[in-house]
């Protein structure tokens, strides 16, 4: 192609970029991985007493941390009938040397939708089962996620952290006797979480697809995706997250790739998690309701 | 809440289009007296001004980049855009499509030729009726061609929706609100890339093959249409022959 200096990086990231490709053409990373290979994933749950729920996610050197909270509250006028979902993340200036204190900066707006749209567009929280009266008290459910260390992509992580704290998250019980709602003291209920979605970044340098990037390898990449599942078979999210060219001819590979990424971070969770989250417990309540 | 009807028994959509049309669309270059590039775009009832300022110095100065020139973007919907008033100020919304906006059009543009300097883009959301993201960064692209400032292709987008179990291109507001999956794409067609991509809601692999098809297919209309209204632009000049 004749694409003259389209989207030269400074002259320190070519070298870079030439050395990683080189590795790449022999089918490794700078830091030792293959190309499809992700960084050790760990997942630790209930690392905040006071949170409902709550993740703390290594991948490589990035960290993340997720809380849930659970309050109660009037319904958006337009959805009467759903409790609410508010996500919020923060790339707090501890994580690296480039972040800013200060209000949430485009990244930080980009990473809190990205979260949102992989838990409320796949329907992994059951919103509709959070309503007390309708039209009148719902419960709302907040995710907050901070990045306390970077070492590239903060999306995967912060997805992974979010669905572990929502999955073990324990909520206030509360009953409803003629249009009032009060609190059942000490008693504690499961969110009703009946998917869980995870999420894979993808890069490109040239002809080659890597999955999860170091920070030293994202700015030498040509193009990156940030692509989330809700299921083993369904998309919720996609967020191509900075400049650059992805061919067409690639994009099939790119979600395939993605797709069983994600189901082994899926499985890896579901595993942890085994003694905490019942999809099963959340479908029974439901048939109770349309019961009763 | 009562469902409407959004695909009928024939195939058709709820205002009478195929699953694969586009609504009517209309574009213009050279709209603005003062910018440097400028351009409009109707696609139904989604209103769009797109202008480009620059190159020029960059400001604040400390933000200059020595090897490129820096592209700024501000996506923004006027308050009497939508239905209800939307606050004036820049929403959480606004500043991620500014942002998705300003790196598809940066996939495109040769900045390194412009080093310490800057370009601004401004897409102003007059009506919204669904695809703004997608208009506002057709409409911005033919906003830097008339400009002047070089670029590896023009890029055009549109969204493609599953609605009723059926994908269907370009949706309208009413078809938006109802639907199981939303996925705006920004290509740059002579190229054969993606310049813009975002997903809101499920689709299963086998689909989205399928929808990236129908995007492909609907961009390709858009950048006939692009190239004729920058000849529209330029034949008054006596710059194109025909």
């Amino acid at each position: 192609m004749s694409l003259f200096r389209l989207g030269e990086k400074p002259y320190p990231t070519q070298i870079l970029q030439k050395k990683l490709y080189e590795l790449l053409l022999q089918g490794k990373r700078i830091d030792g991985r293959g190309l499809l290979q992700h960084r050790p994933v760990k997942v630790e749950l209930n690392v905040v007493e006071k949170a409902e729920g709550s993740a703390m996610v290594t991948v490589g050197k990035t960290r993340v941390v997720a809380g849930v909270k659970y309050d109660l509250g009037s319904p958006y006028p337009d959805t009467p009938d759903k409790g609410n979902l508010t996500v919020n993340a923060e790339l707090l200036p501890l994580a690296s040397r480039t972040f800013e204190p200060g209000p949430p900066d485009e990244n930080a707006i980009e990473l809190s939708r990205f979260v949102d749209r992989c838990i409320r567009e796949s329907q992994a929280l059951r919103l509709d089962q959070l309503v007390y009266v309708p039209g009148q008290r719902v419960g709302v459910v907040y995710v907050d996620v901070y990045v306390l260390d970077f070492d590239g992509d903060y999306f995967a992580p912060a997805v992974l952290a979010a669905t572990a704290a929502l999955a073990s998250s324990r909520v206030q019980r509360y009953e409803v006797q003629g249009g009032v709602v009060t609190k059942v003291e000490g008693e504690k209920v499961p969110l009703p979480l009946v998917k869980l979605p995870t999420a894979a970044m993808v890069g490109i340098l040239r002809d080659k697809i890597i999955v999860d990037p170091t920070a030293l390898e994202e700015p030498a990449l040509d193009a990156s995706v940030v692509i989330g599942w809700g299921t083993d078979e369904e998309l919720a999210a996609i967020q191509k997250d900075s400049p650059g060219l992805i061919p067409e001819s690639i994009m099939d590979e790119i979600i395939e790739i993605s797709r069983s990424v994600t189901i082994n971070l899926r499985r890896t969770l579901k595993e942890l998690l085994r003694d905490v989250w019942n999809p099963g417990l959340v479908r029974s309540q439901e048939e109770q309701a349309s019961r009763a | 809440m009562e469902r409407a009807v959004l695909i009928r028994e024939d195939g058709t959509r709820v205002d009478g289009r195929r699953p694969d049309e586009l609504r009517p669309f209309r574009m213009e270059v050279g709209v603005l007296e003062n910018a440097d590039g400028s351009a409009y775009i109707e696609m139904g009832k989604t209103k769009i001004y797109a202008a480009v300022y620059g190159p020029k110095e960059a400001h604040p100065r400390h933000m200059a980049q020595p090897h490129r020139a820096i592209l700024q973007c501000r996506y923004h919907m006027a308050t009497f855009s939508v239905s209800e008033r939307k606050a004036p100020g820049m929403t959480r919304r606004e500043h991620e499509l500014s942002k998705v906006i300003r790196e598809a059009l940066e996939s495109v543009l040769f900045l390194e030729e412009y080093p310490r300097s800057m370009i601004e883009v401004f897409v102003e959301v007059i009506q919204a009726d669904a695809g703004t993201r997608t208009a506002g960064l057709t409409a911005a692209s033919l906003a830097l061609a008339d400009a002047g400032i070089p670029m590896a292709d023009l890029v055009a987008g549109v969204a493609v929706g599953k609605v009723a179990g059926r994908l269907v291109l370009d949706l309208s507001e009413e078809e938006d609100k109802n639907c199981e999956a939303d996925l705006p794409v920004g290509m740059a067609p002579s190229i054969n890339s993606i310049v813009l991509l975002q997903l809101n809601g499920r689709l299963t692999k086998d689909e989205f093959s399928e929808a990236m098809r129908m995007a492909r297919k609907g961009i390709e209309v858009l950048y006939d249409h692009q190239k004729k209204a920058l000849q529209r632009r330029f034949a008054a000049y006596g710059e194109v022959a025909e």
